[in-house]
């Protein structure tokens, strides 16, 4: 027998330490520094689910059910695989809402009703009490094994005095706590941030205590799995309850308490409380959807093989208690205590978020309502309310922790702990329909949600509930084998004759049947009120972005009453928060949508949205808005959206457009300034041949009397000239076809090693005359090529007589090349020139464009060109499949104009 | 916000983890021998949740 002042002393020196975290916490938390501000203490929080009976009953489950205890686990992971959509969704309601407890959330979606909102606060208090009870009976039956050992817990337990009953002190005690911690804010819907912390910290604890009796199971009692395992394999009965037969209502069974667990973590009220109302960051979700299943999977990895570890050591009482028994019928000193330390902070965790979750649903659903409607109250001097609101609540906590403690003390040895869990599961899971359907589906109403709550209830309590009192004796068992007033059909475990399924699924089954059936069937059949319309529609569009309430509200109320209205319920401090920035003047001023709005919040978090409607109502005149017009509100977002992404890829485009035209703007002013010169250039060559022309023409006109050779030499001159002015003429009608597409050719097999020696026949006299060396270096007998021999030469001429112009002032050399190239002939060019730089290799063959020449060849007498020889030639040899480019010259050093053409396809023989 | 592609394979993996944790496939799993039932449940289990912390921690730039 262990001291019972040491097990007293660390049981109430670790709620000692609790009280510190959180006065930590909430302490940090005024000082703007949160300690929850993370996803793992949020997912840590989550953990909350974990309760005594995970702690306690999942080894005396899978003791007697085997691997059916996993199912408690597999239907929250699936829950929170599902949490990214569905949990982000409630999340942002419960922030745009001020929604207080899952009661305010159902109630708030249905027309902010406050009949239903009483109606899931009185289904949550009936059904979640005994799972409170649940925590005590651990409590307590772990206290009891734990000082009594080896003697059987129960005899001493049933003869002990209740004041003796260590669990009704820890219930005072976290009375106390949650006073302390819970109810520091009227605004129920601001974070308890010290008590997440505390709740955060015992999630640590209990993982601690369960793995530490893990591992002292499989490696110290057992010293390998291996072992443990080669062990029960001995014994057949044993392995036997590892399989699906072990599973009460075998493969159905399973799917039905899959299916349960799924609904119950989404409808209790406490996981409401952590993930919705306590989030403090939408993007902690995301790490909790897969942490805490992490956390839920450590927590049992250790169960089956201590099950297993109890029933071969056979430690005897209750499987609930094997986790205490097995260390200590080992003899283990020290690890007790732990694990007794981990019971305890699953069980305080538990009763700790549920009864803060319940008392604001008694305060602000039950008792609120109520006390709204007396006229002394409503009379009451400021912040009157905000007295009664935190009183109440206070009462409250009192009141549901006692009667949990009543419910243990009363009822609580008939049912093992999982028993009680499961029956609250089945009891939380009636919330969900209304809470998942309501979130997606607009057409749900307040009278189908009301009366599938009820039909899921009494379904509930009639196959569930009662059968449970029934077998505690207090109830004539009779009508379980025989139905009421002996009607076959409503057994409580066979409805309608379905008979040989587990109470659970069974259950589960007729309550959704009746639940689900009653919420569309009735909503399919009856109408919604206007506020209805506008909050289903605000619950399932709330992830539509930019949805500002404040625009959603049309009444009128001058400022003055509004005023006095927050301060008689809130207090002048909270009033003057809501109020600020507002005008101090103007009392019988309307006040404005976003005002009566943000009243409407502030109340909603200290009241419950459903009373905060009434209060408004009673200052506001006028109607919220109906759903065409809140429709027509989200589709003026929507098409605003639409517009607003149209608008800016209309932007990019012009953006792109802009900075072309800029380019083409750019281009075309060089073209226009080109063609300024060129206009220019032109007028300028015309001329200089039309005025010889025309003087020498003048002379020879009115000197009759000049002697021949001197009228020779001038009319040698007026013909020169001629040819000139018609060469010039001629190239630009050349141009003027190339660009038009009118440039007639007449391709021919052609030898172009002759054509280039041809060419240079024709150039080479006026050269030498000009003091210009010409180097030929034909490397083929014959360059076969298609083209036009006539205009070829005209660009083989060409390019000799540009190069002969570029060549160097004082000795001018010139080299014409001609080789094979693949399948191709080149013929280069290359003069000794300055050579033309590498950013005017591709403008040299644009129109008009010369190079400027700081000694210009004019001054040498060589004729300047017109700009057009190049392009002209480019366009030619482009026709003719084949290309014109400049590159270094390879030997003179100046620049090489090299024209490739393909090799013509060989002659038929 | 998560990417309509990551929202997509979440989808996904939720529909695998509820074909894994329900019959058929688990009455396979037992059929393997005794004790590979709960076996199959941790491992698939485990597997959901890496799948799941590989998802939604991964990729953030996405």
């Amino acid at each position: 027998m262990r001291n019972e002042l040491t097990v007293l002393a660390v049981a109430f020196g670790y709620l000692a330490l609790l009280f510190v975290i959180a006065a930590w916490g909430d302490r940090r938390a005024e000082q703007g520094r949160s300690i929850i501000g993370s996803p793992t203490i949020y997912a840590l929080s989550i953990a909350v689910y974990c309760t005594a009976w995970t702690f306690y009953g999942s080894v005396g489950r899978a003791a007697e059910s085997g691997p059916s205890f996993l199912l408690i686990y597999l239907g929250p992971t699936l829950a929170m695989l599902l949490a990214p959509f569905v949990t982000r969704k409630m999340v942002r309601i419960a922030a745009a809402q001020r929604i207080t407890s899952i009661a305010d959330f159902i109630s708030a979606r249905y027309g902010k009703s406050a009949g239903l909102g009483a109606l899931v606060a009185l289904i949550a208090l009936i059904g979640i009490t005994p799972y409170i009870a649940l925590q005590l009976k651990a409590i307590t039956l772990s206290y009891a094994v734990l000082v009594d050992y080896p003697l059987a817990a129960g005899e001493r337990l049933d003869s002990a005095p209740f004041w003796a009953d260590k669990s009704l002190w820890v219930a005072l005690v976290l009375a106390v706590f949650i006073i302390l911690f819970g109810t520091r804010h009227l605004d129920a819907s601001e974070r308890h941030e010290g008590m997440v912390a505390a709740i955060a910290f015992e999630s640590l604890v209990k993982l601690a205590g369960f793995l530490a009796v893990g591992v002292f199971t499989v490696f110290v009692l057992y010293r390998s799995p291996a072992e443990l395992f080669a062990r029960v394999a001995e014994t057949p009965a044993l392995t036997d309850i590892l399989g699906l037969s072990a599973v009460p209502g075998g493969a159905l069974g399973w799917v039905g308490t899959l299916v349960l667990a799924f609904l119950a973590f989404l409808g209790l009220p406490r996981q409401f409380q952590v993930m919705v109302v306590e989030n403090v960051d939408e993007r902690h979700i995301t790490r909790a959807a897969w942490l805490f299943p992490l956390y839920l999977l450590a927590i049992n990895l250790f169960v089956i093989p201590i099950a297993l570890a109890g029933l071969l050591g056979d430690t005897g009482g209750d499987p609930d208690s094997v986790v205490l028994t097995l260390p200590l019928a080992a003899g283990a000193e020290g690890l007790p205590l732990l694990v007794f330390i981990g019971g305890m902070s699953a069980a305080t965790g538990m009763m700790i978020v549920e009864t803060i979750a319940l008392s604001t649903m008694v305060s602000n659903q039950l008792v609120m309502p109520l006390l709204l409607r007396s006229r002394r109250l409503s009379r009451g001097g400021q912040g009157a309310l905000a007295g009664w609101v935190l009183g109440v609540r206070r009462l409250a906590i009192l009141a549901i922790l006692l009667l949990g403690y009543g419910y243990h003390a009363l009822v609580g040895d008939a049912y093992s702990l999982v028993t009680i869990g499961l029956v609250s599961f089945a009891a939380a899971a009636q919330f969900t329909p209304a809470l998942l359907i309501g979130l997606y589906w607009r057409g749900a109403n307040r009278l189908g949600a009301g009366l599938g709550l009820a039909g899921g209830f009494t379904v509930w309590a009639w196959t569930l509930l009662i059968p449970g009192f029934a077998q505690s004796g207090w109830l004539d068992a009779g009508f379980l084998a025989h139905g009421p007033f002996g009607i076959d059909w409503l057994r409580p475990y066979a409805m309608f004759g379905l008979e040989g399924w587990d109470i659970y699924t069974h259950s589960l089954l007729w309550s959704l049947v009746a639940n689900v059936g009653l919420l569309v069937g009735v909503s399919l059949f009856t109408r919604q009120s206007p506020l209805e319309q506008t909050q289903a529609a605000l619950f399932t569009e709330a992830l539509h972005p930019r949805l500002d309430q404040a625009s959603l509200h049309h009444g009128q109320t001058p400022r003055g009453e509004l005023r006095a209205l927050l301060d008689r319920y809130l207090g002048a401090a909270t009033s003057a928060r809501v109020f600020a920035g507002e005008p101090e003047q103007g009392a019988d001023q309307p006040a404005p949508a976003a005002l009566v709005a943000r009243a409407e919040r502030a109340l909603a978090g200290a009241l419950g949205s459903a009373s905060a409607r009434v209060l408004i109502d009673s200052v506001v005149r006028g109607e919220a808005l109906d759903l065409p017009a809140l429709l027509s509100i989200l589709d003026t977002t929507s098409e605003t959206l639409e517009m607003n992404r149209r608008l800016e890829q209309k932007s990019r485009e012009l953006e792109r457009i802009g900075s072309e035209l800029r380019q083409a703007n750019t281009r075309l002013r060089e073209l226009d300034r080109l063609k300024d010169e060129f206009v220019a250039m032109v007028s300028h060559e015309l001329r200089t041949p039309l005025t010889s022309i025309r003087a020498f023409a003048e002379i020879l006109r009115d000197h009759h009397d000049l002697p021949d050779d001197k009228r020779e030499h001038f009319l040698e001159v007026v013909v020169r000239e001629s040819q000139r002015l018609s060469r010039l003429i001629e190239e630009m009608l050349d141009l003027a076809r190339l660009e038009s597409g009118r440039l007639t050719l007449h391709p021919e097999r052609l030898d172009l090693a002759a054509l280039a020696r041809h060419g240079i026949e024709a150039v080479q006299h006026p050269q030498q005359e000009h003091g210009i060396v010409l180097d030929v270096a034909i490397e083929v007998d014959e360059a076969p090529v298609i083209g036009d021999p006539d205009r070829l030469e005209q660009v083989i001429i060409n390019l000799l007589d540009n190069a002969g112009k570029f060549a160097d002032a004082t000795t001018p050399r010139v080299r014409l090349t001609l080789a094979r190239h693949k399948r191709h002939y080149r013929l280069a060019v290359e003069d000794n020139g300055p050579g033309i730089a590498e950013e005017e290799r591709e403008r040299v063959f644009e129109k008009f464009h010369q190079i400027q020449r700081p000694d210009d060849a004019a001054q040498r007498g060589r004729p300047r060109g017109s700009g057009l020889g190049l392009p002209i030639s480019r366009g030619i040899v482009a026709h003719l499949g084949g290309r014109l480019w400049v590159e270094d010259a390879p030997t003179l050093g100046g620049a090489c104009l090299v024209m490739e053409l393909p090799e013509a396809p060989h002659a038929a023989a | 916000m998560m990417s309509p592609r990551r929202k997509e394979r979440l989808v996904a993996l939720i529909a695998m983890a509820i074909a894994l944790f329900t019959p058929p496939l688990l009455l396979v799993a037992e059929r393997m021998g005794p004790g590979a039932l709960p076996l199959y449940v941790f491992l698939a289990w485990g597997g959901v949740i890496a799948l799941a912390g590989w998802l939604l921690e991964g990729g953030r730039g996405e």
